[in-house]
């Protein structure tokens, strides 16, 4: 194994198994927000302790992500260390203010919010969860704006040395990728927090226990995901694709599988593509239908990869083709799905439809699934380049640690998330089997 | 200038960080041992809980503060210390998984282990930061393009190709691991009371007598490895006050600690972390990163500062988002003021 490919698998493991625990927090920390909202508003007990359920598995996965997330902020200076001398002025930016303007915010207020008990006002424990949402979401934005400095370079110099110093800091904020990603990555993020309070909500119902928590998170849990499921795909999902097609075409050919420029590009729905030949395996596709979603019309020119050189294919192709058709696949199922729940929900049904129940229980693991395999899809898009255009992520790895250094801690790195994804299972799942119930509060007092 | 001030302005994050970040890490160190009983453990995490994740934070910022504003010292640092500062990272993970999710655990042996885990990381980290901050000092093997890659051990001598770990090195992190435990000890005073308090002061003694025997040593340490130590010092002889205020630190907290001032002996204690860090910027300065290959290949302030747009639109939003900060951390530790009392907040 080479340098580089221990240096990527290392950022790309590290960062994977991080992901899973913030885009719960950042979907969650909204809904927490509508429940204490309504707690707030209507004074019912139920929705504040539905409200202090959903905190304390938030809590779980906030620290889950507080610690698995510091060594994202190390790895560019210990892995990628030639690429952050060239590019910390830029893109250092970004990652400061992420500290500085939301980490300081949710830390202080999340304390507030878990250790300030009844020593708060009903008022300022609101204010709290607001706040933690509010940081959450901030953190976010400025992690898609560094990518997106990554994804498409704007506002930017290059200095004799080779150095990239920022021009404009509102044009680095606010890059037409950075605003598009933020918004599909976001609504991702609610789709999560959504399916796991229904799942939670169909899983007490189809249980037969702790009915009156089960509706309302059913209630919550699939307005939200209705609402965020349908935006994930229009207009999100539309606009972001829209976007990389016209600024990374070689990427849309290759998630496509468009090995071939054509008038009228078909759109592949499964198929196994084959870099040798140059073509889908086993296609099921459907004419024309590419060549619409991307310009609107029937008849247009969609690049192939033969338009490009080898050298500048996305190097890791059929990877790339999976993750993209894995979400957009599941992205389907997920509006499908919450239409389905929904219309049940508004006609009062849904507690009496076991299958939908069932349904909404076992899918879970689903968004996790496709927010990972939408994030593969941005990154492993963008190669071979680090920098899009710029600089060769063969450029940018620290030459000065080995593979055997780089596998070592990649191995550590391994074992020691192995534990933890092992210790996070069993703490949410006794959170979940204990349930909202007050008198089963386990912080009793000795 | 610039150059100057954001020197500062990085050296104020670290020692935010470690006069913060300090005490919780003290309280880790010191917790297996002061609190012998579960409400006792608990009244011990409670006194750090709801305020250890913040100060974590400012690892993070002045982490990133020190990416954008030296990109060079970024990279070539944090590749050259590669496997310390893995496993820092694997430190710190454990720490606050093991910290925060012992309140969601009611089984007796597994909270005993996350205990005995937080313990440990706590204590390691505390030497892993001060061999850090030694390896600084002593200097590290920088190439003509500016970067390095140490081992964590070679011969433990500091000489031209040391390794992580040298006699020096450990020295510091053992300033480090008292220093802390002391910051620690005098958190707990302040913050908890009956026997818990009578415990942690009990300890404070022994260890400031260790601290001040640590601190001569260390410093005698660092002019016989770099004596260019001092050269800072004999061009501006006003700032041997420097050196003076770590000694007249080191006197106030016995001397607040003895007269049950727990307030003003730690804060005194912070001074004393103060000082010392910033003693050992001054011992640098201008150098960032002191080559032992030869001057030529030091890391200086001008040759690793970002660019003049970065560095000036930085300090706009930095000023901004840290008087924010400061805001929310003057506002949490307002609410959390006076002597834990577990059985009152009921967590």
């Amino acid at each position: 194994m080479t340098p580089e490919i221990i240096h990527r698998l290392h950022f790309a493991f590290t960062v994977t198994f991080h992901y899973l625990f913030p885009q719960l927090t950042m979907g969650l920390a909204l809904l927490i927000v509508a429940l204490k909202t309504v707690a707030l508003r209507t004074g019912s007990p139920d929705w504040d302790r539905a409200a202090q359920f959903w905190g304390r598995i938030f809590g779980i996965n906030f620290v889950m992500g507080v610690v698995t997330g510091i060594p994202m902020e190390f790895q560019f200076g210990t892995n990628w260390a030639r690429f952050s001398r060239m590019s910390g002025g830029v893109i250092g930016q970004p990652l400061a203010m992420e500290g500085v303007f939301s980490f300081f915010l949710e830390s202080a207020f999340l304390g507030l919010l878990l250790y300030g008990g009844k020593s708060l006002s009903r008022r300022l424990h609101w204010f709290s969860a607001v706040m933690v949402w509010l940081g959450s979401w901030i953190s976010g934005f400025f992690i898609i704006v560094t990518d997106a400095w990554m994804q498409h370079p704007v506002a930017y110099t290059r200095m004799p040395d080779g150095h990239f110093e920022v021009l404009s800091f509102w044009q680095l904020l606010l890059n037409p990728w950075a605003i598009l990603q933020y918004l599909h990555n976001m609504t991702g993020a609610v789709v999560t927090g959504a399916f796991v309070m229904s799942a939670v909500g169909a899983f007490y119902l189809l249980e037969g226990r702790r009915q009156e928590y089960g509706r309302i998170f059913l209630k919550v849990g699939v307005i939200a995901g209705l609402v965020s499921s349908i935006a994930v795909i229009f207009p999100t999902g539309d606009m972001a694709g829209k976007y990389v097609a016209r600024n990374q075409p070689a990427s849309i050919a290759a998630m496509e599988g468009l090995f071939k420029t054509q008038i009228g590009a078909p759109i592949v729905l499964m198929g196994q593509p084959d870099e040798s030949t140059g073509q889908i395996d086993n296609p099921i596709a459907v004419n024309d239908v590419l060549s619409f979603l991307i310009y609107g019309t029937t008849r247009a020119e969609v690049k192939g990869l033969d338009q490009f050189p080898r050298d500048q294919w996305p190097d890791a192709l059929p990877l790339l083709y999976y993750a993209y058709h894995i979400m957009a696949g599941l992205g389907t199922w997920f509006a499908l799905l919450m239409i389905v729940a929904a219309y049940l929900l508004w006609r009062g049904r849904l507690e009496r439809s076991p299958w939908v129940l069932w349904a909404l229980l076992l899918s879970f693991p689903l968004p996790y699934i496709a927010n990972t395999a939408g994030w593969m899809t941005a990154e492993l898009g963008r190669q071979p380049w680090l920098i899009y255009g710029l600089m060769r992520t063969s450029e940018g790895y620290s030459d000065m640690v080995s593979a055997g250094n780089g596998l070592f801690t990649l191995l550590g790195f391994m074992g020691l998330y192995t534990l933890l994804g092992l210790l996070f299972t069993v703490l949410v799942y006794r959170e979940i089997a204990h349930g909202p119930e007050p008198a089963a509060d386990t912080e009793v007092v000795e | 200038m610039m150059g100057l001030l954001w020197f500062w302005l990085v050296a104020v994050m670290i020692v935010g960080y470690v006069v913060l970040d300090g005490f919780d890490l003290g309280v880790g160190v010191l917790h297996l041992f002061l609190a012998r009983t579960e409400a006792e453990r608990k009244t011990t995490l409670a006194s750090i809980g709801p305020v250890w994740d913040g100060n974590e934070v400012w690892l993070l910022a002045g982490g990133g503060t020190l990416y954008f504003a030296f990109p060079l010292l970024y990279a070539s640092a944090f590749s050259g210390f590669y496997l310390p500062l893995m496993i820092v990272l694997w430190l710190l993970i454990l720490r606050g998984v093991s910290v925060e999710l012992r309140n969601h655990i009611d089984v007796g042996v597994w909270r005993s282990l996350l205990d005995g885990v937080f313990g440990l990381a706590s204590t390691l980290l505390t030497i892993f930061y001060g061999a850090a901050l030694a390896n600084v000092l002593r200097g590290v093997p920088l190439n003509a393009d500016g970067y390095f890659f140490l081992p964590l051990w070679t011969d433990w001598q500091p000489g031209a190709m040391p390794g992580i770990l040298d006699w020096y090195t450990v020295i510091g992190g053992l300033v480090a691991l008292v220093a802390l435990t002391l910051h620690g000890a005098l958190w707990l005073a302040l913050k908890t009371s009956g026997r818990l308090e009578q415990r942690a002061r009990s300890v404070v003694s022994p260890l400031l007598l260790a601290l001040a025997a640590m601190t001569v040593v260390s410093l005698i340490a660092t002019i016989a490895v770099r004596p260019a130590s001092l050269e800072n010092y004999f061009r501006y002889p006003v700032t041997f006050i420097v050196p003076a205020g770590v000694v007249a630190s080191l006197a106030a907290v016995w001397l607040w600690n003895r007269k049950g001032q727990a307030l003003k002996a730690f804060l005194a204690s912070c001074v004393y972390l103060f000082f010392m860090l910033a003693g050992a910027c001054w011992g640098v300065y201008p150098v960032l990163l002191p080559a032992t290959t030869g001057a030529d290949n030091d890391i200086t302030l001008d040759r690793a500062l970002s660019g003049p747009h970065t560095i000036a639109v930085g300090l706009a939003w930095w000023i901004f988002g840290m008087a924010l900060a400061i805001g929310y951390i003057v506002f949490v530790y307002s609410r959390f003021k006076g002597k834990v009392n577990v059985a009152a907040d009921g967590h």
